[in-house]
């Protein structure tokens, strides 16, 4: 009887949120900071807000992460939080010598009033920044949207503290990415690489924590994107901007700022996202798609038409992040699978606009919900009522699944109980492999351990 | 290359080299990277455990969705307590006050999972908004007639430590609400340990067979009306010096309850903790119990030890830890099964515990308060420490070292209290300082 306390009757509830479906803004913001090269990322508020995002973060990554904090006191909260800070950057960058310092405000610092820009900008005149050091900075109300607007935010502020325009453009482009793993990243960097595009990708945390055991510990691994990379990133001919939610706001201040044009896209999930994505690619670098890319786009569909009898008609429940739950979606449709019930803690008009022109004619049954009341209660609620053979979500997922008996793929943030999401990707075709193939592991389990002896199959 | 902050190098001493008292009780320099937390943090995870009550984070979200069911308290009934309860504040009660978003929330909750008791945490921001949080769980208690109590828990207001002093404040508002006034004789509440693993079932074993009665366990295993009893216990036993010494001081002003501080770790701390207990109660029959329980327990678990022993000779282990009284156990336990300590720190130790590690250390190990992982690495480098015994932040640094690592926090799998738990030490001690994995990053 294990946490079986989720009830089957819907009750409205007007002021509660059970079994969140998303966390809050700075942890989101401190992931991204951790993707650029050298930089130590700084929570402006408590200690434990800092504590407990090391925490996710060191869960989800099986790695060390690093980041500081402004330790506020009972002082701090009443007098502000400037000194905090200027002590802070100085103790910084005196004693864990970063490159950069990227920091982000909470939910008490945003109250209080604390103005991240001047007290930057004090410290610069300070001589608190030592040459060639850089801090930037932005803004992570925990009370407003969620961790995916925190990640959003910082990748705004590497736009707005670093990038520049010098008025020749080069021939590179941008490729901003959407909050995805670091394999995922990897992955991005393949396929330009094979494409022949010339790209600066931000933020990039492979080989920052996915970092390779070597018996020593690096404060600062050898990944992220570089300094001199973000500041050009203004240069640069145009932006791919993948992951609507975490990067349009960057692409849009890149735009505004250093008139840099830009494209956004879907995270390239699934076949059909990961064309509209490859293309995009191509027309605004201005390079072909090699046979490669092609082969590896048929393998993906190869293997959806051999095991198509076990994919179709299955009910999929799915929460996350609406970056991934709407490709993810259309990529269930497109392997003849039903994504019938979704929610996001993240809020956003824009994903029901989408969920609701991709998977109501199709499935005119189907639920969604993201922001307000959008919980995992509902969705167990939902699944109670008629139940799913699939579930698709973050490690939370695991009490429904267990209540449920319902196999369960875990994808999103935090996965706190499994490993691999650091190192096999989910984006590209070849992320779609992966995809379908622990899909298909995971129901074909199922049917092995539930059928008869007779019905036991050795061939399927 | 020395890399202790400015303002820390008082935090930090070699036993037999440096002549100054370990500095300790400080709050955290603004910008190190601390492995503290905090006000909110320490409540919530002492109270977390009492399973048969309703936990409501008043807050934005992100306090709730990181204490989700973080703790491996185990708890042999209900499981309420594993849900995550939030009231989500957003922008609109920021400016306009969340005690609206409170008491409706608090009403649904009641409703649907009937508890025994509620929790509120008022958290960072709350507080500045100025939520009249307590007059607002006065209304639903009255409402509802299930107890609301307040934890004011904003995070600012000091560090992890002073979170447990808020925890046994909402805990005081319900010891001795339930049961007459009367002592049961040769009776305990087991405060301080909070079922990490099932240990706390071991213990209970452990004090049943030597003829105790227990009235409440706090917060481990705990329920509400046990805690509400718990005033009629004759002795209280406190582990884990940190967290919850200061219910046991309330206890003995409030109900003259005295109280015993006690540590299950190792076979000495354990033993003493079942000793002291008869020697409380001044029971010969009581003595007995006890003695024969731990002279079957020994000599069933020594020849046991001696392999490992044998194996781990010459090891050195650095303890990086929250509470002091766990390091000093970890100290004399290591020392049962050959491993030396050369680095001992703790999160929240105050001057008398780091005199005790102190005198209990061998000449030339480290003491180190409120440490960070630039200097933990320094120090446990500079030491050759084979392993590193920590909390959920320090395994990978240790691993990224080549060091073998054992939790003793929130996150540890086996249960490491009483004999049956000193084994299982020993074999992650040795399994991890054994690790194959670790030939291929030694450095030379």
């Amino acid at each position: 009887m294990l946490l079986r306390h989720t009830t089957k009757d819907i009750v409205e509830r007007t002021s509660l949120t059970i079994n969140p479906a998303k966390t809050c803004q700075p942890v989101g913001a401190m992931y991204a900071a951790l993707g650029i090269h050298g930089c130590l990322p700084h929570s402006h508020g408590s200690q434990g807000c800092c504590s407990y995002h090391r925490t996710a973060l060191t869960r989800h990554y099986k790695e060390p992460v690093m980041a500081a904090t402004s330790s506020f006191t009972e002082g701090s909260s009443v007098f502000g939080g400037q000194a905090n800070l200027m002590e802070a950057i100085d103790n910084i960058f005196t004693i864990y010598e970063p490159d950069i310092i990227a920091v982000h405000s909470t939910c008490l610092s945003e109250t209080i009033g604390d103005d991240l820009t001047q007290i930057v900008e004090k410290a610069k005149a300070n001589g608190k920044i030592p040459e060639g050091k850089y801090v930037i900075y932005c803004n992570t109300p925990s009370y407003i949207g969620s961790h995916v607007t925190g990640y959003s935010n910082m990748v705004s502020g590497m736009v707005k503290c670093l990038a520049k325009s010098t008025g020749v453009k080069n021939d590179k482009i941008n490729l901003i990415s959407g909050w995805v793993e670091p394999s995922d990243m990897r992955e991005v960097k393949r396929i330009a690489t094979l494409m022949g595009t010339p790209f600066t990708l931000f933020p990039d945390t492979s080989d920052v924590v996915d970092a390779p055991q070597t018996g020593t510990f690096e404060m600062y691994p050898k990944g992220g994107t570089k300094i001199p990379d973000l500041i050009a990133s203004g240069d640069n001919k145009a932006t791919l901007a993948f992951g609507e939610w975490a990067t349009a706001d960057a692409a849009t201040k890149l735009n505004i700022k250093c008139k840099v044009p830009f494209e956004v896209t879907d995270l390239p999930i699934g076949v059909r996202a990961t064309d509209r994505f490859i293309m995009k690619m191509s027309e605004l670098a201005e390079v072909s798609i090699p046979d490669t890319i092609t082969a590896e786009r048929g393998r993906l569909v190869d293997m959806i038409t051999d095991m198509q009898q076990y994919l179709h008609g299955k009910r999929v429940a799915l929460f996350g992040d609406p970056d991934q739950l709407i490709p993810l979606a259309e990529f269930l449709l497109d392997m003849n699978m039903k994504p019938v019930y979704i929610v996001s803690g993240t809020p956003g008009k824009k994903m029901h606009k989408r969920l609701e022109e991709l998977i109501l004619p199709i499935i005119p049954e189907a639920k969604f919900k993201n922001g307000l009341g959008a919980d995992m209660y509902l969705l167990h609620q939902w699944i109670k009522e008629e139940g799913v053979d699939l579930l698709i979500g973050n490690t939370y997922g695991k009490y429904i699944a267990r209540d449920e008996n319902t196999p369960f793929l875990r994808m999103g943030f935090p996965i706190l109980d499994r490993v691999g999401h650091s190192y096999f990707p989910t984006l590209g075709y070849m992320g779609g492999l992966r995809i379908l193939e622990k899909i298909l592991g995971l129901i074909m389990d199922k049917q092995d351990a539930e059928a008869t002896e007779s019905e036991f199959e050795l061939v399927m | 290359m020395e890399s202790i902050l400015k303002g820390r190098q008082n935090q930090v001493m070699t036993k037999g080299t440096d002549s100054h008292e370990l500095s300790c009780d400080k709050s955290s320099l603004a910008g190190s990277v601390s492995q503290r937390a905090c006000v909110f943090c320490g409540s919530r995870v002492v109270l977390y455990p009492i399973s048969d009550a309703l936990h409501l984070v008043h807050g934005p979200i992100g306090c709730a969705a990181y204490t989700w069911d973080i703790r491996g308290s185990l708890s042999s009934g209900p499981q309420i307590h594993r849900l995550s309860f939030s009231t989500d504040i957003k922008e609109k009660q920021v400016i306009f006050g969340g005690e609206k978003t409170l008491k409706s929330a608090l009403i649904e909750l009641i409703a649907e999972y009937k508890p025994k008791a509620a929790f509120v945490y008022s958290t960072c921001i709350v507080d500045l908004i100025g939520d009249d949080v307590e007059s607002v769980c006065k209304n639903v208690t009255k409402e509802t007639g299930i107890e609301v109590i307040t934890v004011q828990a904003p995070g600012f207001a000091g560090t992890k430590k002073d979170g447990y002093k808020v925890a046994c404040d909402a805990l005081m508002k319900l010891v001795g609400t339930k049961g007459t006034e009367e002592t049961i004789p040769n009776s305990i509440n087991i405060i301080g340990d909070f079922n990490l693993a099932g240990e706390l079932y071991l213990l209970r074993d452990y004090y049943e067979k030597m003829g105790v009665h227990i009235v409440a366990t706090i917060t481990g295993d705990g329920r509400v009306d046990a805690i509400r009893q718990s005033h009629k216990a004759a002795l209280n036993i406190v582990q884990c010096s940190g967290s919850m010494s200061n219910l046991a001081m309330q206890m003995e002003k409030k109900y003259q309850i005295p109280n015993l501080r006690v540590s299950y770790f190792g076979i000495e701390d354990m033993s003493d903790a079942l000793y002291n207990v008869a020697r409380f109660f001044d029971s010969q029959d009581m003595m007995d119990k006890a003695i024969e329980l731990v002279r079957t327990e020994v000599s069933d678990l020594l020849p046991k030890l001696e392999f490992y022993k044998k194996a781990l000779k010459g090891k050195k282990a650095a303890i990086y830890v929250g509470g002091a009284f766990k390091a000093i156990s970890l100290i004399k336990a290591l020392r049962m099964i050959g491993v030396k300590t050369v680095v001992v720190g703790s999160q929240t130790g105050n001057k008398e515990d780091y005199l005790t590690m102190k005198n209990l250390s061998d000449e030339g190990t480290i003491l180190v308060d409120d440490t960070n992982p630039l200097e933990l690495t320094q120090l446990v480098k500079r030491t050759n420490a084979d392993i590193l015994i920590g909390g959920v932040k320090e395994r990978p640094i240790a691993y990224k070292l080549g060091l073998g690592f054992c939790d003793h926090n929130h996150e540890r799998k086996l249960a490491l209290a009483g004999y049956e738990g000193m084994l299982n030490f020993a074999k992650e001690i040795y399994a991890t300082a054994m690790s194959p994995v670790f030939q291929f990053t030694k450095i030379k």
